[in-house]
């Protein structure tokens, strides 16, 4: 069975990045979700981004 | 006039907060401009046209936020900079009831979820790309909202998760309803037999809505982005998602919703749509209906008419409309408009799209920032001309300021103007509720059309659709009482609110 198959007869826990209201309409309907308090990789330093992504190749 | 500047080192909060913020620190006594948000080039570019940038910000990253507020004098900068750290503070903790750890990334969230199957990514699009791949390699299914994504990126992510089986559902998707789930803006529905597939986010609200109003129920409803069907993308994620409702078995109908396909890719995706099991009604907005007709499916003329036709195929006795046709002439008989003219104010593209083309034939001249074939290109964005329909939710309208679904502010301004204007005759408005939209965006028009009212000598009619239903947070009754109030002229869908105002040019 294809993920998406069995994606439609499971409960939905979602991960959000980002808006943290959409995080707030989804706990307000009781579904399982955790926030990430996410920020811009390496301080926002495109320079320092590049060689990370380099590092995790 | 003074500015007055605070630079909060390695404090990152997202867009849409900062954009409210913002804009409510905007509307305090004796502040001019604020400027609320990170250090990044756009934003400093910003502060170097509003004249605002000092030595100050020279150092400031993308990861630093600004509070630069240009005021009166010292003393209301500073007091309009603490309201802002305040505001930021106040919306940043959580509504309660949800864990107070936010992990710093997903691999970390992940932990702390286990089973976790969807991400949900509104991230700078610059960033999003990676977090979605990295979403897809551990096999969870992705919506992503962002946009800026480029189309390579898009396909990139669309091929990896059809090898996979996976939804990548966007980038730029607005909506979706998974499981009976509202992922970002979509609206609280019955669930039900109909499985939708669009590359419109206000197209799949008005017909999820339409159809929970005419009976009928959703079992799921998956956003694509407005890009899948492109020569590029070539509708992989409309087929992975198309082929998955034909095997799903709470799925009769699959309904699919976008603009036209490219040419290149028509015939193959008919074909492949023509090896489904299951009745496909097919509304490629403004596509010839005898066309799609001709290959075996249930065409759409609008959005209404796909949620209608959707819910007769799916077992539910729908009428042809929500509101008739006598209806509508008995609304509009005897009102005679003060000006020749019609303005459309609209947050929902889609929505803007469907008036033009039902309104064209009837409006000599239609002007819009995206007008549809027929209609013309609106040159002044901000002064409308003859008729003008607009949608506000377009990126010209919405740098640097959240969505209209979500601030009102542009669009009461607008109201305001268009109201005070003697040549217009009648103004359109469209009024999305759901998750994600604004808490009570009735009563904020609202408050514009009473202020425009008391400028104007014979203030224009207001005709307004809600696009929602009874189960969405804001409570549609009260919504619909709010405008009523005001004297707004209040349809259950957009269609039938054009249909309301092509009647009145042609009685008048």
């Amino acid at each position: 069975m294809k993920p998406i198959d069995s994606l439609f007869n499971e409960e939905v826990k979602v991960i959000n990045l980002g808006i943290p209201a959409f995080r707030d309409d989804l706990d307000e309907q009781g579904v399982e979700v955790v926030h990430v308090d996410w920020s811009p990789p390496a301080g926002g330093n495109k320079k320092m981004q590049s060689l990370l992504n380099q590092l995790k190749g | 006039m003074e500015v007055i500047t605070k630079i909060k080192q390695d404090t990152y909060y997202d867009s849409v907060t900062l954009m409210l913020v913002s804009s409510e620190i905007e509307k305090m006594e004796a502040v001019e401009e604020a400027m609320i948000g990170m250090g990044t080039d756009y934003n400093i570019e910003s502060l170097q046209r509003l004249d605002m940038f000092g030595t100050e910000h020279e150092d400031a990253t993308p990861n630093d936020l600004i509070l630069t507020v240009k005021a009166a004098d010292a003393k209301a900068g500073e007091k309009a900079i603490e309201t802002a750290e305040e505001k930021l503070k106040e919306k940043s903790q959580s509504s309660g009831g949800v864990s107070a750890y936010n992990p710093p990334t997903q691999e970390r969230a992940a932990d702390m979820l286990p089973g976790a199957n969807m991400v949900l990514i509104s991230v700078p699009g610059e960033h999003a790309a990676k977090e979605a791949h990295e979403a897809l390699d551990n096999d969870r299914h992705v919506m992503l909202f962002s946009d800026n994504v480029s189309l390579d990126e898009e396909l990139e992510l669309k091929e990896k998760a059809v090898k996979k089986g996976l939804l990548m559902m966007g980038p730029d998707c607005g909506t979706s309803i998974i499981n009976g789930v509202p992922l970002a803006f979509a609206n609280a529905v019955r669930g039900g037999n109909i499985g939708l597939v669009a590359a419109s986010g206000t197209g799949l609200q008005e017909t999820t809505s339409i159809i929970h109003q005419l009976g009928g129920g959703i079992s799921q409803a998956i956003g694509v982005g407005g890009r899948d069907l492109s020569a590029q993308i070539e509708g992989r994620m409309t087929l992975l998602a198309a082929r998955a409702l034909d095997r799903d078995d709470n799925t009769d109908v699959i309904t699919l919703i976008s603009k036209p396909p490219d040419e290149t890719i028509l015939a193959p995706l008919l074909k492949e749509l023509n090896s489904l099991s299951k009745p496909v009604v097919i509304y490629f907005i403004g596509a010839d209906q005898a066309k799609i007709e001709a290959e075996g499916f249930t065409a759409a003329g609008d959005l209404e008419n796909a949620a209608v036709q959707s819910c007769r195929l799916a077992g539910v006795d729908a009428a042809d409309s929500l509101i008739n046709q006598a209806e509508i002439e008995q609304k509009a008989a005897k009102i005679q408009l003060s000006g020749p003219y019609l303005r459309g104010l609209y947050s929902g593209g889609t929505l803007c799209d469907e008036a033009q083309r039902i309104l064209h034939d009837r409006l000599d001249e239609i002007y819009s920032n995206t007008p549809v074939e027929g209609c013309h290109e609106l040159e002044d964005l901000y002064q409308s001309k003859a008729h003008t329909i607009i949608d506000l939710g377009e990126d010209e309208f919405t740098q640097g300021r959240a969505h209209p679904m979500i601030d009102p502010t542009l669009r009461k301004e607008r109201i305001v103007q268009e109201m005070q204007d003697p040549e217009v005759g009648i103004i359109l408005l469209d009024v999305v509720l759901g998750y994600g939209a604004h808490p009570d965006m009735a009563g904020a028009l609202v408050e514009a059309i009473e202020e425009g009212k008391s400028a104007a000598d014979s203030p224009p009619l207001v005709a307004a659709s809600i696009c929602g239903t009874d189960q969405d947070p804001q409570n549609y009754e009260q919504q619909k009482n709010t405008l009523e109030e005001a004297g707004v002229y209040v349809f259950p869908s957009n269609v039938s609110m054009v249909k309301f105002a092509y009647q009145l040019f042609e009685t008048t």
